[in-house]
């Protein structure tokens, strides 16, 4: 065991901290969040920025035109961008994260050709069209159904949860092309073109009131067979792919955030005065245990990932603990600033602290309006990508080998 | 970096769970239904001879020269198998007090109580040393030399305990404040360690049972109820596991973290999972579970002993948040 970075990933690691330092001081200044043409045009372009230093990607295969980085340069790559307070994602998360992966493992030659050049460059915008009203944690059970007509399928049915269709130009897509009730062994993955005759997007207002997501009507919209991604009916495996990358290192720079709000919650705590209580005290000390562990754990993941072995359902553990976690921060937040807390507005207060480091890029300080959205987006956490007790059911099942529930077809005999 | 054990260190641990398995199953400790032994020279002299009081001693003064990474892997077997004895204490004086190193003598220790307050000792009456820590620094006491009442029943079978009501003598001095920092900072890592291995046992445990044992036509493992207690089961022991390895890196290499946070924060989550899954562990197992005949209850009350001795030691939650 050795927690020492090696000589070549620490000169990866200085050359992306010099490099960042200047990208991230001359960005323009960060849209609202509810502007998703402003965002679109933030978020490609720096991406494209991250493409031309030769950044993009860091994570895809050299023959996907990733970097084909090392798992423990992924982590040092997600470090660096954290402690730059570099831009997220945003609209290239399921091009990067979700598509582009998949596409560069199941994808012909001439779909990796047309598709993985335009996410790497921030051209192209991906949505992503899984989940279905009556379709969440039981994925499987999916009822968008595709007709085949010639070489097209005709699509027909509706999508949820989808975030930036606003802005995307493709949508990896989920269809039934199996009878129904055929469950995984149905199921097509799909490209569909967003301009494509027959989608209606309608926007999905959350709890904290963006419009994080939306749904998809989709009308006998015509996909051609050749954006077909696998075989007909092999939908299930290749979208487990998918997941798969969504389970990697995607949720360490949440990790790294928490990190961060929980030593500037301190902050807030002794100008409140909040510190001088043992009990609260009590309560840092041990959320920030917590997520020293996690953070071994995701030493250890990347390490394992380094040696080739797959860390696999154990990414369950991470995934389960850092939303738990960051949920527990986002209301620790809210109870450090109240009654502040009960409004959106900024209200300035013994926490404020006009001088302190920055939280996010371009905002100086702990905001309470921060606090705010962060306890109330903290509920997204343990829903989305697989919610609290899909992981512990996985948790259940695939590491510990306990008995599965039983199968559908059983319970309706049951019944 | 390369944060996974080495084959070495797995080796290490897999050689250490085959002597338990053999020396100190646990229906090997019980030899009747009520009365458990709870130590034995010749097995704490082997225990010695196989090197589990020896790791961080060098070479030379008869150790193997290895570091807290060796020593956290060894002591989490020791935990899983409820080990009996004053483990932690007697590799802390390897090399300190004669005999320690290979288990020739029997080092236990206690940490001096504030004035008017008892002392609990558990082993005394095996012990041929007591070290006693204190704020200002560790002495060595005579156990012969104590006032002190065996208890007619401890709350682990396997921890006998002696209740010393007066003040503990000064003693012979070991070591100034430093030494005493040194020792709590040890005591912590290597009790973590063993909460560990009691984490896992019991999520063992109760996983085993819950496929095993059938109601409603189904074994209970297959509701989720019981496997989302089993889930959590695992990210506690797992999570404490990681900390308690990472806090040990850094102890070996202390330039790689903050030994302080990172040991104290191990601590915290070691003891808390080994208290939490043990309990759990009862609940899984149901009315058996709560029976003398199941050896669940002694997790739960070891798990309990190595709180009080850590608890002792200071405000672990407090130190970590202090470092935040």
């Amino acid at each position: 065991v050795d927690l020492r970075y090696s000589e070549a990933e620490e000169e990866f690691r200085a050359g992306l901290r010099a490099w960042l330092e200047d990208a991230v001081a001359d960005l323009a200044p960060e849209p609202d969040p509810d502007d998703w043409p402003g965002r679109r045009i933030f978020d490609t372009g720096w991406q494209r920025r991250l493409y031309e230093a030769g950044y993009a990607g860091i994570d895809w295969p050299k023959s996907g035109g990733g970097r084909g980085a090392t798992p423990a340069e992924q982590l040092i790559y997600i470090e660096e961008l954290e402690r730059a307070h570099a831009p997220y994602v945003g609209v290239n998360f399921v091009g990067l994260l979700h598509a582009g992966p998949t596409i560069a493992v199941e994808g012909t030659e001439q779909q990796r050709q047309r598709y993985l050049p335009g996410i790497l460059k921030g051209d192209e915008v991906w949505c992503q069209g899984f989940s279905e009203p009556n379709a969440g944690s039981d994925l499987a059970s999916l009822r968008t159904k595709a007709v085949r007509d010639g070489d097209e399928y005709v699509v027909t049915g509706q999508k949820i949860w989808t975030s930036f269709a606003e802005v995307a130009d493709f949508c990896e897509l989920l269809v039934r092309t199996g009878p129904e009730g055929s469950g995984h062994k149905g199921i097509t993955w799909v490209v569909m073109r967003m301009d494509s005759p027959g989608i209606e997007i309608r926007p999905l207002r959350t709890i904290a009131g963006s419009t994080e997501f939306a749904e998809l009507f989709l009308d006998e919209v015509r996909v051609p067979v050749s954006d077909r991604l696998g075989e007909e009916n092999d939908g299930w495996r290749v979208t487990m792919t998918t997941l798969g990358f969504e389970r990697g290192t995607a949720f360490v720079s949440e990790l790294l955030q928490s990190i961060e709000l929980l030593s500037q919650l301190r902050a807030v705590a002794e100008r409140t005065g909040a510190w001088e209580d043992l009990e609260m005290r009590h309560r840092v000390g041990h959320l920030a245990a917590e997520l020293d562990a996690l953070w071994a754990l995701v030493r250890r993941n990347v390490s394992m990932a380094g040696s080739g072995q797959v860390p696999g359902a154990g990414a369950s553990v991470f995934k389960l603990s850092v939303s738990e976690l960051r949920q527990r921060i986002g209301e620790l937040g809210f109870d450090l600033i109240s009654p502040a807390g009960l409004v959106w507005d900024e209200v300035v207060g013994p926490w404020s602290a006009p001088e302190g480091p920055r939280l996010s890029r371009g905002q100086r300080g702990l905001r309470t309006t921060e606090l705010v959205n962060t306890w109330v987006n903290g509920f997204s956490r343990t829903i989305a990508a697989g919610t609290s007790q899909i992981q512990r059911n996985i948790i259940a099942e695939r590491l510990l080998g306990m008995p599965k529930e039983p199968k559908r077809d059983e319970a309706e005999r049951r019944r | 970096m390369r944060f996974v054990l080495s084959d070495d260190q797995t080796a290490l641990a897999a050689g250490m769970r085959a002597l338990c398995a053999g020396r100190f199953a646990l229906d090997r400790l019980r030899n009747s239904e009520s009365k458990l032994r709870t130590f034995d020279p010749a097995e704490w002299a082997e225990l010695g001879r196989a090197g589990a009081f020896a790791i961080r001693s060098s070479e030379e003064h008869g150790g193997l020269g290895l570091g807290m990474v060796e020593s956290v892997v060894v002591f989490e077997e020791l935990g899983r198998a409820l080990v009996p004895g004053p483990l932690v204490a007697q590799a802390l004086s390897a090399g300190i007090i004669d005999g320690a190193i290979d288990g020739t003598s029997v080092v236990g220790s206690v940490r001096r109580p504030p004035s008017g307050f008892p002392a609990v000792i558990p082993h005394l009456g095996a012990l041929s040393s007591l070290v006693v820590v204190g704020e200002d620094g560790l002495s060595v006491v005579d156990p012969s030399s104590l006032d002190a009442k065996p208890a007619a029943r401890a709350l682990d079978p396997l921890t006998p305990i002696w209740v010393v009501e007066g003040e503990l003598p000064v003693g012979e001095p070991l070591g100034g404040a430093g030494a005493a920092e040194g020792w709590s900072y040890g005591e912590n890592l290597l009790s973590a360690a063993l909460c560990v291995g009691i984490a896992a046992a019991t999520l063992e445990m109760a996983v085993a049972y819950s496929k095993d044992r059938e109601q409603f036509g189904r074994p209970v493992g297959s509701f989720q109820a019981i496997k989302h207690i089993c889930a959590d089961m695992l990210v506690r022991s797992e999570l404490a596991r990681v900390a308690v390895q990472a806090a040990a890196v850094v102890a070996d290499d202390p330039e790689t973290g903050d030994p302080i946070r990172s040991a104290a924060g191990a601590t915290l989550l070691g003891i808390e999972a080994a208290v939490e899954n043990s309990r759990k562990c009862i609940q899984v197992h149901g009315g058996v579970g709560f029976t003398w005949e199941l050896p669940v209850h002694l997790y739960l009350m070891r798990a309990r002993v190595l709180e009080a001795v850590c608890r002792a030691g200071g405000d672990l939650a407090n130190t970590v948040a202090e470092r935040v």
